[in-house]
């Protein structure tokens, strides 16, 4: 039962694979040094961010944690700006001062990107909180892994938003491993979707391999929640086929697991349902490969040929410039214009 | 004497602490199963056992409380966090619970747990990443800091920190991991005492003290100024707190002139206290202003040239010596 407000799934499809193929660029454009820090590659997640956000509204609010490539060409994001971000540079999503752990994109209501695991919980809250507040509908997805649910943090804002029944869908991507800790070795629960139960909240588990059903459940969810705020927990059971980071060479699972998911790709699923329902020619599916791998190719040189923040920005970015005018009188050089 | 890295020379402390006395054992993420995220806990698991090498979920503030309680009943914890920019989740335990029993219980409670990984700015990893938190803890009394600099005092301060009898903060440095250097033979008990400075190069127109870090830094500065008739003394504080004062004040008495190099940033940071206490006590011995090279006061962008450009380095340890000699 597609709502009113669900996005078309084969435009969806090729958001899943401009992820795809994008991160494949990175993770080259990282091994041949063009990218510094830390770089999680999302691969194989694809359908749980996807299936998410063709279930929401643009204005909608989105948080999620350092693997967050995904999330931010999911919400609109260019290819161009990600790429530049990871390559430190002025055109980047977060002018190249964030990198690719903390992408920020205000306009398409994208709001980090946070590596510290389970920080942005409570900020989700937060954001939902205001949402309530200002008596808007907008519902706050809040992305992180099965690793963040034994913070504090994650705790305290479950309470918070089950207490002040916020708007908020917390979205737990259970890849089954925190680096190289499994779940059964973390969490003290045999499901992380009974955590929901303890705060009185709603908690469904959703395959996150399968993009329909992660959108539908979604739908469901947030049609309930814009009538009347609640604050709902979501596990999304998926699998990243790659290491935690880009130097972690995963030698804690086996390579039959991995193959076992590769097998039920959810871009291979959703394109094989689509093309079934007649929705999808496999020369269409070729068509926004082809394109999702220009625009992956084409950002490494945007990336390339774009600037580097100047020296001279270095202070410009600690301190918010000026007073909000109805608090204070604002002075003219203190009025948002940088000194 | 042998040539070992920093990360061997770290294991081979936890392994003779922990071989030494049951009530140590070793927790944090990743420690064991992972061999450490870092790899300095590589082994442990397989020589000790499940018991005493214990993995942790993501949980700092919990698992740093866990240390303190079971400090507090007679168990010598060695907490490890996957850097000091994650022991930030735990700074309640850190700050409030662990170096305030003592005082609070009336001397009832003395807490030995040792909180050690790596510690300071890497390479590119961002803001949040990045923090070198020694100017946050040693604000803190009954905190113990020290931030060893080579693979020797490495393994030395780290045995002394795990049989100090108070909280300690090992700060370590992630980008020395794989740094050789000579440390005393397997077998003998290194142990390094906490507040006491040493003497990296020895010099006689500048001081220049530094800490983790900025030691290399110091040295390569040393060398540079060398080439141009300045002899510069560099003076590795080991620690910070204590703060080996008398070796600070024996080294300007004999140089006149300062420059603090330090990874933190520059407001309240530990050169601050450092000039502090070098003006008001041998004022009249000071040729020239103490210069300070530190971080700049902004939030660590990710950007490579940007990046540079806030981090302490020789150049601008030699420039402010330049500018004092
Ligand atoms: C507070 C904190 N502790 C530790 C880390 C180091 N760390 C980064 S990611 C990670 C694993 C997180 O796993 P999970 O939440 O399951 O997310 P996934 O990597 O699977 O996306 C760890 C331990 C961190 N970034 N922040």
């Amino acid at each position: 039962m597609p709502a009113p407000e669900q996005r078309d799934e084969v435009e969806m499809l090729a958001t899943m694979l401009l992820i795809r193929r994008f991160e494949e660029r990175a993770s080259q454009q990282y091994q041949a040094q063009k990218i510094g820090g830390f770089c999680h590659l999302y691969i194989g997640q694809e359908a749980v961010v996807t299936g998410a956000v063709a279930a929401t509204r643009p204005d909608d609010y989105l948080i999620t944690a350092y693997r967050d490539h995904a999330h931010a060409l999911a919400r609109g994001t260019s290819a161009d700006a990600c790429m530049a971000e990871l390559f430190g540079k002025a055109t980047g999503c977060s002018r190249g001062l964030g990198g690719s752990m903390h992408y920020f994109d205000k306009a398409n209501h994208m709001y980090g990107g946070h590596a510290i695991v389970g920080a942005h919980v409570p900020l989700a809250a937060g954001m939902a909180f205001a949402a309530k507040y200002r008596k808007e509908d907008r519902v706050t997805l809040c992305f992180f892994g099965d690793g963040a649910i034994n913070q504090g943090g994650f705790h305290e804002a479950l309470n918070l938003a089950g207490l002040f029944k916020l708007p908020v869908i917390f979205i737990c991507e259970n890849n089954f491993f925190a680096m190289g800790t499994s779940v059964k070795r973390s969490t003290s629960l045999e499901h992380i979707v009974d955590r929901a139960e303890g705060y009185d909240m709603r908690g469904e588990i959703v395959d996150g391999m399968n993009f329909r059903e992660v959108r539908d459940k979604l739908s469901e969810i947030i049609a309930s929640i814009r009538k009347d705020p609640h604050p709902a927990f979501v596990e999304a059971r998926t699998y990243r086929y790659r290491g935690h980071s880009m130097s972690d060479p995963a030698s804690y699972r086996t390579k039959e697991e991995l193959e076992k998911y590769r097998l039920d790709d959810p871009i291979t699923r959703l394109r094989a349902q689509l093309t079934r329902e007649g929705k999808l020619t496999n020369e269409q599916f070729d068509k926004m490969d082809k394109r999702a791998k220009e625009e992956a190719m084409a950002s490494v040189k945007f990336a390339e040929e774009s600037p580097e923040p100047p020296l001279d920005e270095l202070y410009d970015y600690t301190y918010a410039n000026g007073v909000e005018a109805g608090v204070s009188p604002a002075k003219k050089t203190a009025s948002g214009k940088k000194a | 004497m042998r040539e070992i890295t920093y990360r061997q020379a770290l294991n081979e402390a936890l392994a003779e602490e922990i071989e030494r006395d049951p009530n140590v054992f070793l927790m944090g993420e990743e420690v064991a199963e992972y061999n450490g995220a870092y790899k300095v806990s590589q082994g442990l698991l397989d020589r000790f056992g499940a018991e005493r090498i214990i993995d942790t979920p993501i949980s700092e503030n919990g698992f740093a409380g866990l240390g303190i309680g079971a400090a507090m009943v007679g168990l010598r914890p060695v907490v490890e966090f996957m850097t000091f920019s994650f022991s930030l989740v735990a700074f309640d335990q850190i700050v409030n619970n662990a170096p305030n029993m003592l005082t609070m219980s009336g001397g009832q409670f003395n807490i030995p747990i040792t909180f050690r990984g790596p510690n300071g700015p890497a390479h590119q990893l961002g803001a949040t990443h990045s923090h070198a938190t020694e100017c946050l803890f040693a604000n803190v009394p009954g905190l113990k800091i020290c931030t060893p600099a080579t693979p020797r005092d490495a393994k030395g301060l780290l045995k002394t920190a795990v049989r100090d009898n108070n909280p300690v903060l090992v700060l370590e440095c992630e980008l020395f991991y794989s740094h050789k250097g000579m440390v005393d033979d397997e077998g003998v008990d290194l142990l390094i005492p906490l507040g006491e400075a040493e003497i990296k190069r020895a010099g006689s127109d500048v001081t220049i003290i530094c800490y983790a870090q900025t030691v290399p830094m110091a040295l390569a500065a040393a060398e540079t100024l060398a080439g141009e008739k300045i002899n510069a003394e560099v003076l590795d504080l080991r620690s910070i707190k204590p703060l080996d004062l008398p070796a600070i004040l024996r080294s300007v008495a004999k140089t006149h002139r300062v420059v603090i190099a330090e990874q933190d940033r520059p407001f309240c940071g530990v050169g601050a206290e450092i000039s502090y206490r070098i003006q008001k006590e041998i004022f009249d011995e000071l040729d020239a202003p103490i210069m300070r090279v530190a971080q700049e006061d902004v939030p660590m962008p990710y950007n490579e040239r940007l990046e540079q450009a806030v981090l302490p380095n020789a150049e601008k340890i030699v420039a402010a010596a330049k500018k004092i000699c």
